[in-house]
């Protein structure tokens, strides 16, 4: 017997005091100027990662090595109001091509600057594969390298207290 | 957001971490668990309780034993962690959007 497990979506909103195409620029070609170093998959260090300009495009980790390691895909490109990205990491953080979870983001002016509204959906698909991969789990790069984005995070949280 | 701080409260201490790394290598009773930590064997069955709370791990009867294991589907800890994992990035690329349109500014 099994429950399907339906996940609401990840939901965030945050404001910024920058015009709206300023923060649809930061947020899709500087993506390497603010994403967390932490967050990487390849084993060596994470140079920055890169969303191709371009409704299907590649967004993808390029580290310090020369090396690229995908992330996703771009699904929709509309500056400066919306962009639709594929999200296609695994719970144990390594990329699968088949895994479909989308990632939209819409900017919208406010008064003097732009609210960003984040939602992070599908996440029910992540649930299957984690399913999938139950024998996998707790090995190498599983369960530890989740456990470190864990402890890392909650590092991050209690700092912020 | 309570799910996200449950699990990351969880996780936090690092007697409660050490108990939760025994089961990366699969199912085991409160007794295994417990050998070779440095606390008590209700002491560690108090840290699965908080982490089964967190979804983190499940537990089953097998005879007058309780085993327990990570939560295979591992879904509750996935979108726990996303939710903080948005909300870190987020604050890291508005921080950026400000400090960017300063500059501009100058």
């Amino acid at each position: 017997m099994s429950t399907q497990i339906r996940p609401a979506p990840v939901r965030k909103s945050i404001f910024v005091n920058a015009p709206q195409d300023h923060a649809f620029d930061v947020f899709t070609t500087g993506i390497g100027r603010w994403w967390p170093k932490t967050h990487k998959i390849g084993p060596a260090d994470l140079d920055r990662p890169i969303i191709e300009p371009r409704s299907g495009g590649r967004w993808y980790e390029l580290d310090v090595d020369g090396t690229e390691c995908e992330i996703g895909k771009i699904a929709v490109w509309e500056p400066p109001a919306r962009v639709v990205l594929i999200w296609q990491l695994t719970p144990e953080f390594t990329y699968d091509p088949e895994l479909i979870t989308e990632v939209e983001v819409l900017f919208t002016p406010e008064g003097d600057g732009t609210r960003v509204d984040l939602e992070h959906r599908d996440l029910e698909r992540m649930g299957e594969k984690a399913e999938a991969m139950r024998e996998t789990i707790s090995g190498p790069g599983g369960w530890p390298a989740l456990l470190q984005l864990y402890a890392d995070e909650a590092k991050i949280q209690t700092k912020g207290k | 957001m309570a799910n996200a701080n449950r699990v990351f409260a969880a996780l936090t201490d690092p007697t409660r971490r050490a108990v939760f790394e025994r089961l990366r290598h699969g199912p085991r009773a409160v007794g295994e668990i417990a050998r070779g930590l440095p606390v008590t064997r209700p002491a560690v069955s108090q840290h699965l309780k908080v982490l089964k709370e967190a979804g983190l791990v499940d537990d089953r009867s097998e005879g007058t034993r309780r085993i327990y294991q990570i939560d295979p589907r591992g879904l509750g800890a996935m979108r726990a962690w996303l939710d903080q994992f948005w909300d870190s990035a987020l604050s890291a690329f508005a921080a950026e959007v400000e400090r960017a349109s300063k500059e501009e500014k100058k």
